[in-house]
């Protein structure tokens, strides 16, 4: 069984983002590091290879400028490869530009299975897998709390507000993956020395038979028109105890409808 | 280039400004490994946070989960050859390990738990048996088996060659008779590295002579072992241990008889380079809580930290942690290319446990009132970088080490 994950190499959220005035665009010159909510996905896949007691966990990710060091913590979770799209022309790509590339890649390495997140942790349009499963003209299921690999079909816990749906499409498929499922394992000091001789392929766009017009800014359907800063936070109300501070805090409560 | 430079002859920059490239200067430049290192740590001890380390502390309990995560993930192993199932790695690396683990805010607590692990069975790599060897280091390794360190005694810490703990042999065994106190983590080590007389100190060519190093079982009804209550770190035991004949196979003797002191002279380079880690680590934890608190903190109508008072002092730190930073790299990067690095050692755990201690010192001035309260965890670090100061060799021992090895004064000791 071959399981591709898609894994987004975000700026650390530790760090306090930054966008560029000019374009608007999130600075990605810092180190980029493996999004958590990808993080759910690698374990899942490995897992499953696990209990299948054999087969392959690849990883493709799009980056600028080469970043590698989100897939190298996920090489050494226990994935044995990875594609890395990277190319100059692919700034400015929107969600469907992005599904494009990823889905162009994945075909390549034919797989069973292919995961992502359900949403990444900074653009998070929850829109790329979906747009991937797309292109490929493959089946794909959404926020999965479960995965089991029976015979050709792949059988998902579909979380639901309520619980969850059981859903079964034949393979291959895309899932994406709910984060907070599975517990990711933390890379081991082996796994993490084993990584750095794994192999990472990287390609650009005409490796991949893709015109760079269509993607990048000009091929981006999506722009950003205006940046305003969130709102900051109200400070709260602060209710002096002259005895019946119980009371206005109930009161308050009740205004809100909450109780 | 010089002539005389070319030679290797001079050592350090010309006039000419050209840089010495004939002596090893050390490498500043960032090593990826070192960073992977620093990360994979992290990760394992962001899921131990400070109310973990708060609630072991307060009832005594030996950090399991943090034990066995640690091992799972490969870092107790670390220093171990590849050969036994260990990473292979230096005493650099070893210590980053440590640092980290200090500064995620597990402190002693975190580090004590691990700490003989990661080097303390170095005696026995270089100088047991290949049998035992072979059975020992793979299962230090993977964290299977628990080791502790038996040297000091209620008349012999500092003047270690004092020690009275002694062990005669009776045919194909030793009998170990005698009492040592402060063994740490006692009570859930499976053997313990114990340094005994073989033959009395009157009768001996130096007082270094006639002592021998034991593997011995810890869990034998001939051990009794009793907790030391004490100031800190009260997650891992420090313990009082009696040996009342005690029968240890030959076998488990490491190296040669007579020869003990010198073995575990080896490994206290080493230990002293691992300790200064443990001390920068908790000296960077005290250091972030303070200044997190110093920026937050209104007094006056302003953050606390708009004072000087309060600021200079944390710069200072800042200062002196960063100095001793250099110092321990300069002397885990000596060690590791097989080089001297007595005095190099010595001078990182004098300079870091004191920038570590008068470190948490500060933290605890710039909490006010609840830097003394347990649920600001300064407070532990205070307890527990004082212990540094101590052990395992007292900063008055490393003066002395400097005053007469470095600089040719007169010994005292
Ligand atoms: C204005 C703008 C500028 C951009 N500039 C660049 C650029 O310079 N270089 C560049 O590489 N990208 C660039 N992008 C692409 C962008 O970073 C995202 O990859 C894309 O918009 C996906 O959107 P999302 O984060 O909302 O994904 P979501 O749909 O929220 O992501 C869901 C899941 O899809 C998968 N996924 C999403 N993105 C990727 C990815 N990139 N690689 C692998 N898996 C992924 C992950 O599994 C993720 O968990 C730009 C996007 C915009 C809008
Ligand atoms: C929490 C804890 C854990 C420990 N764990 C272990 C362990 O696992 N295994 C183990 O074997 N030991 C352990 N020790 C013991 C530790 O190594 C000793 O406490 C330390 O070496 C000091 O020895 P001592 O306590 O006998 O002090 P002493 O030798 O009695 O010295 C008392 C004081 O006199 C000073 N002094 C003595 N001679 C001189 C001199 N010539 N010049 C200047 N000053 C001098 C010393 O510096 C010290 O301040 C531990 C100790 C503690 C507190």
């Amino acid at each position: 069984m071959k399981v591709v994950v898609c894994v987004k190499q975000i700026p650390d959220p530790a760090l306090p983002g930054e966008l560029d005035p000019s374009t608007n665009y999130l600075k990605r010159d810092d180190k980029l590091i493996l999004d958590e909510s990808d993080s759910y996905g690698v374990e899942m896949a490995l897992q499953l290879v696990e209990s299948a007691g054999g087969g392959d966990v690849s990883l493709v990710s799009m980056a600028p400028n080469g970043a590698v060091g989100g897939l190298r913590t996920a090489l050494a979770m226990g994935a044995e490869g990875a594609v890395l799209v990277s190319d100059a022309a692919l700034a400015g790509t929107d969600a469907l530009g992005t599904a494009k590339v990823l889905a162009a890649a994945i075909s390549r390495m034919s797989p069973d299975l292919v995961l992502a997140g359900v949403e990444s942790s900074d653009g998070y349009t929850g829109t790329v897998p979906e747009m991937i499963a797309g292109a490929l003209n493959i089946p794909s299921i959404t926020f999965a709390k479960q995965i089991q690999i029976e015979g050709g079909n792949v059988k998902v816990q579909r979380q639901t507000e309520a619980g969850y749906d059981d859903v079964e499409c034949p393979t291959p498929a895309l899932v994406s993956v709910t984060a907070g499922v599975v517990e990711p394992r933390y890379p081991s000091f082996k796994g993490i020395m084993a990584a750095k001789k794994k192999p990472v392929e990287e390609l650009d766009l005409s490796a991949l038979g893709i015109d760079s017009s269509s993607v990048g800014k000009n091929g981006a359907r999506q722009e950003t028109v205006q940046v305003t800063d969130a709102e900051e936070r109200q400070a709260g109300e602060i209710i002096e105890d002259d005895g019946d501070a119980h009371e206005k805090i109930i009161e308050f409560l009740g205004e809100l409808k909450v109780i | 280039m010089c002539q005389a430079l070319a030679k290797g002859k001079v050592r350090f920059t010309e006039p000419s400004g050209e840089p010495p490239t004939t002596f090893p200067f050390m490498d500043f430049s960032p090593s990826e490994d070192h960073e992977a290192i620093r990360d994979g740590v992290r990760r394992v001890c962001v899921q131990f946070p400070d109310k973990y380390w708060r609630e072991k502390d307060e009832q005594h309990e030996f950090p399991w989960d943090f034990y066995q995560a640690m091992a799972d993930g490969g870092w107790v192993g670390i220093a171990i050859p590849e050969e036994y199932g260990g990473g292979g790695q230096g005493i650099t690396e070893a210590s980053i390990v440590l640092e980290e683990v200090a500064a995620s805010g597990a402190a002693m607590n975190g580090c004590s738990a691990i700490h003989l692990s990661i080097f303390g069975m170095e005696p026995v790599r270089k100088y047991g048996s290949p049998e035992l060897v072979n059975e020992i280091l793979p299962k230090v390794a993977d964290g299977s088996l628990h080791a502790a360190f038996g040297v000091t005694e209620p008349d012999a810490g500092t003047d270690t060659t004092s020690i009275r703990t002694r062990a005669e042999r009776d045919g194909d065994e030793y009998v170990v008779t005698g009492a040592k106190v402060w063994t740490t983590k006692a009570p859930y080590c499976d053997v313990c590295l114990l340094l005994v007389r073989t033959t009395p100190k009157e009768l001996c060519d130096g007082p270094t002579q006639g002592m021998t190093l034991l593997l011995v079982d810890l869990q034998d009804p001939a051990v009794d072992i009793t907790p030391i209550p004490k100031v800190g770190r009260n997650a891992v035991v420090s313990c009082e241990v009696r040996y009342d004949g005690l029968r240890v196979p030959v076998s488990r003797r490491v190296g040669e008889e007579g020869q003990g002191f010198r073995y575990i002279l080896d490994g206290l380079n080493p230990e002293r380079i691992l300790i200064s880690a443990e001390a920068l680590g908790i000296g960077r934890v005290a250091l972030k809580k303070a200044v997190a608190y110093a920026n937050s903190r209104i007094i006056f109508g302003r953050p606390i930290g708009q004072n000087q008072g309060l600021a200079f002092p944390l710069a200072d730190s800042h200062a002196r942690l960063h100095a001793a930073e250099l110092v321990i790299r300069d002397a885990s990067w000596r060690y590791d290319k097989g080089l001297d690095c007595a005095a190099q050692a010595n001078l990182a755990k004098y300079l870091a446990s004191e920038a570590a201690f008068e470190c948490a010192d500060r933290a605890m001035q710039t909490h006010g009132g609840f830097g003394y309260a347990k649920e600001y965890d300064v407070e532990r670090y205070w307890r527990e970088s004082r212990l540094m100061k101590i052990a395992p060799v007292s900063q008055e021992m490393v003066m002395n080490y400097v005053s007469n090895k470095v600089l040719g004064l007169p010994r005292s000791y």
